[in-house]
């Protein structure tokens, strides 16, 4: 683990990332696709070319022609413009999923850490036993517990992977907790609460910077499972897990009708993935570039 | 074999797993404290008479303190009684031995085409880093991290079941009745699982194996004049081994989770279909069976996997 320098400010610890993260050229590339796909999923209305719910009847499961670019599903509905559609969805569930388990797992993570002690070894044992939870399994028993759902389905997701941000936040405060300048704040008498905002978390926040790009290519291919499984989003809102279900159950009529959905969540989780990557790389310079 | 320090580390170990145990078992029995409203209106389902629910009440025993509710399903799962299924009576034990067999074939397949193919590919990208070899190696682990193993699970259909009739789209057959059958129909399953896993293994021994050759003990065999073949396998293998346990046994872990989503596109009866269709229906004590089923399995894989590295590394159990 990389000893970062004192920092004051979150976003002091945010920018110089982005910066040299432009230079870095398999993490810009990674950025544009994302840029590009997060921008389709918001302009939806106007850029698609139907409606998500019209129907074709005449051209129910269609190959790729000049009218249908990606052709249509078994109701004649156009693909690439669910797939336009599906883009928000899909977004939606790995960003809430990734936003849920940050409110859950920074502050217990962190305050474990800062407290120390018995408080930290009885919250260290929960989170390791939580990590002991297949997550995927766990997320489909709290899914059928909160009710089906997209929401519900990355909520579950998010409960399910808070324990990996809780124990790396823990780790980092760990480190932090030891600076000179958490020791002097103290000393000023500075409120823990304070401390806590503006000395532990913008330093302890870099290596969760990482994990959250890690885990929003987790979280899509979780939304995927979970729609896929009929436990997610219902019909007839499009994402790409639900796309590939219906597209699945009409393979041996259409099989091309399968790869659009698929080569999304592959593309975004990827450059979710590479993002992550190149962060890590670049706030540890310890490990070596393949 | 077992020398007294390591019986020690495995009596300390299993020590440790009770605690992790028990918290598990509150977390799995907590479920049921996330279901909305009255917990015995939602498990009788719609329509039910005022009869059933208080039935069910009484048969969860939900008309009790939660403390005293959760020390008897303890006490019931101690003797193996995790309740009954609500749609189909049938106990809640007996369906996961049903299906666990079959989880477990396409599990362990999984886990053997990862580290068959995995552990070259890592090693061939260890030994010439920085070479497009190197990069095209990393550049399909991505790949295989980001892929969507069900997507691939329907393309293997598409291809190998649907376009040539080499395997069975669908089902599976028990490995006591027909091991060769059985074998057949996991294998499409387990190619789809194994993409990740070889993807995990190449990326993780690469890495740790990158570490070990550029060491200083690795230079002084190679300024002694050690072949470098040698140096690889004997030297360079053995000093990654207890990270490849550890990869391996995360990665069955993995495996166990994700074969739940495979499993669904192969419309195979194992424990992915098993807690899906309890999770749609609300059926609740399946649910909570096979969590804490799988909970169990990975407590256990872990124990043996920290037990056979104490077993390579000596030093281990002496930190």
């Amino acid at each position: 683990m990389s000893v970062v320098a004192p920092i004051s400010s979150r976003r002091r610890a945010v920018l110089p990332l982005l910066r040299r993260l432009g230079r870095d050229r398999r993490a810009a590339v990674s950025i544009a696709v994302l840029l590009i796909i997060i921008g389709a999923s918001l302009l939806a209305p106007w850029i698609a070319p139907y409606s998500p719910t019209a129907q074709d009847i005449n051209n129910m499961l269609s190959a790729p022609s000049e009218a249908h670019w990606l052709g249509t599903d078994d109701l004649g509905r156009d693909t690439l413009t669910r797939l336009i559609y599906g883009a928000s969805a899909s977004l939606y569930a790995a960003f809430l999923a990734v936003a849920v388990a940050g409110a859950l797992g920074v502050p217990v993570g962190m305050f474990a850490g800062y407290a120390g002690g018995w408080i930290d070894d009885v919250i260290s044992r929960v989170i390791d036993t939580m990590l002991s939870f297949p997550a995927i399994v766990l997320a489909i028993g709290v899914t059928g517990a909160l009710g089906i759902g997209l929401t519900n389905a990355m909520i579950a997701v998010g409960i399910v992977f808070a324990p990996q941000l809780a124990r790396l936040v823990r780790a980092r405060t760990l480190v932090v907790r030891q600076e000179l300048y958490v020791d002097a704040a103290r000393c000023f008498g500075a409120p823990t609460a304070h401390i806590l905002r503006r000395h532990v978390l913008p330093n302890a926040i870099q290596p969760v910077i990482v994990q959250v790009a890690l885990l929003l290519a987790v979280s899509l291919l979780a939304e995927a499972s979970l729609s896929f499984l009929g436990l997610g989003i219902q019909p007839p809102s499009p994402s790409w897990g639900a796309m590939l279900a219906r597209a699945y159950l009409n393979m041996e009529l259409a099989p091309e009708q399968v790869y659009p959905p698929g080569l999304a969540i592959l593309i975004t989780a990827l450059a979710f993935n590479t993002l992550g990557e190149s962060m890590r790389t670049m706030l540890d310079p310890t490990i070596k570039r393949p | 074999m077992l020398t007294p320090a390591s019986r020690a580390l495995i009596g300390r170990r299993l020590l440790q797993v009770v605690p992790v145990v028990v918290l598990a078992t509150f977390v799995v029995f907590g479920l049921i404290k996330l279901l909305p409203g009255d917990v015995a209106v939602t498990l009788a389902g719609e329509n039910a008479t005022e009869q059933r629910i208080a039935e069910i009440r009484h048969l969860y025993g939900l008309d009790r303190s939660f403390l005293v509710q959760y020390a008897g399903w303890v006490w019931n799962a101690l003797h193996g009684d995790l309740s009954r299924s609500l749609l189909s009576g049938e106990p809640v034990a007996d369906a996961i031995i049903r299906c666990f067999p079959t989880t477990l074939l396409i599990v362990a397949l999984a886990l053997l085409l990862s580290l068959a193919a995995g552990i070259p590919l890592g090693m061939a990208a260890a030994t010439k880093p920085g070479t497009w070899l190197d990069s095209l190696i990393m550049g399909f682990a991505s790949l295989g991290v980001a892929v969507p193993n069900f997507w691939l699970a329907m393309i293997l259909v598409a291809t190998f079941a649907l376009a040539y009739t080499i395997f069975p789209a669908t089902g599976s057959v028990p490995f006591s009745v027909n091991p060769v059958d059985a074998i057949r129909h996991a294998t499409l399953p387990a190619a789809a699982l194994a993409a990740g896993g070889v993807a995990e293994v190449a990326r993780q021994l690469r890495s740790s194996l990158v570490e070990v050759l550029s060491s200083q003990h690795v230079r002084t065999l190679h300024a002694k004049g050690l072949a470098p073949g040698s140096i690889l396998w004997k030297h360079g293998l053995r000093n990654v081994s207890v990270n490849l346990l550890t990869v391996a046994g995360l990665l069955a872990n993995r495996l166990l989770a994700a074969t739940v989503v495979v499993e669904a596109v192969f419309a195979i009866p194992g424990m992915g279909n098993l807690i899906v269709r309890a999770a749609i229906h609300r059926d609740f004590p399946v649910v909570q069976g096979v969590v804490f089923a799988m909970v169990v399995v990975v407590i256990a894989t872990n124990l043996l996997v920290d037990l056979l590295a104490s077993l390579l590394d000596p030093r281990i159990g002496h930190r």
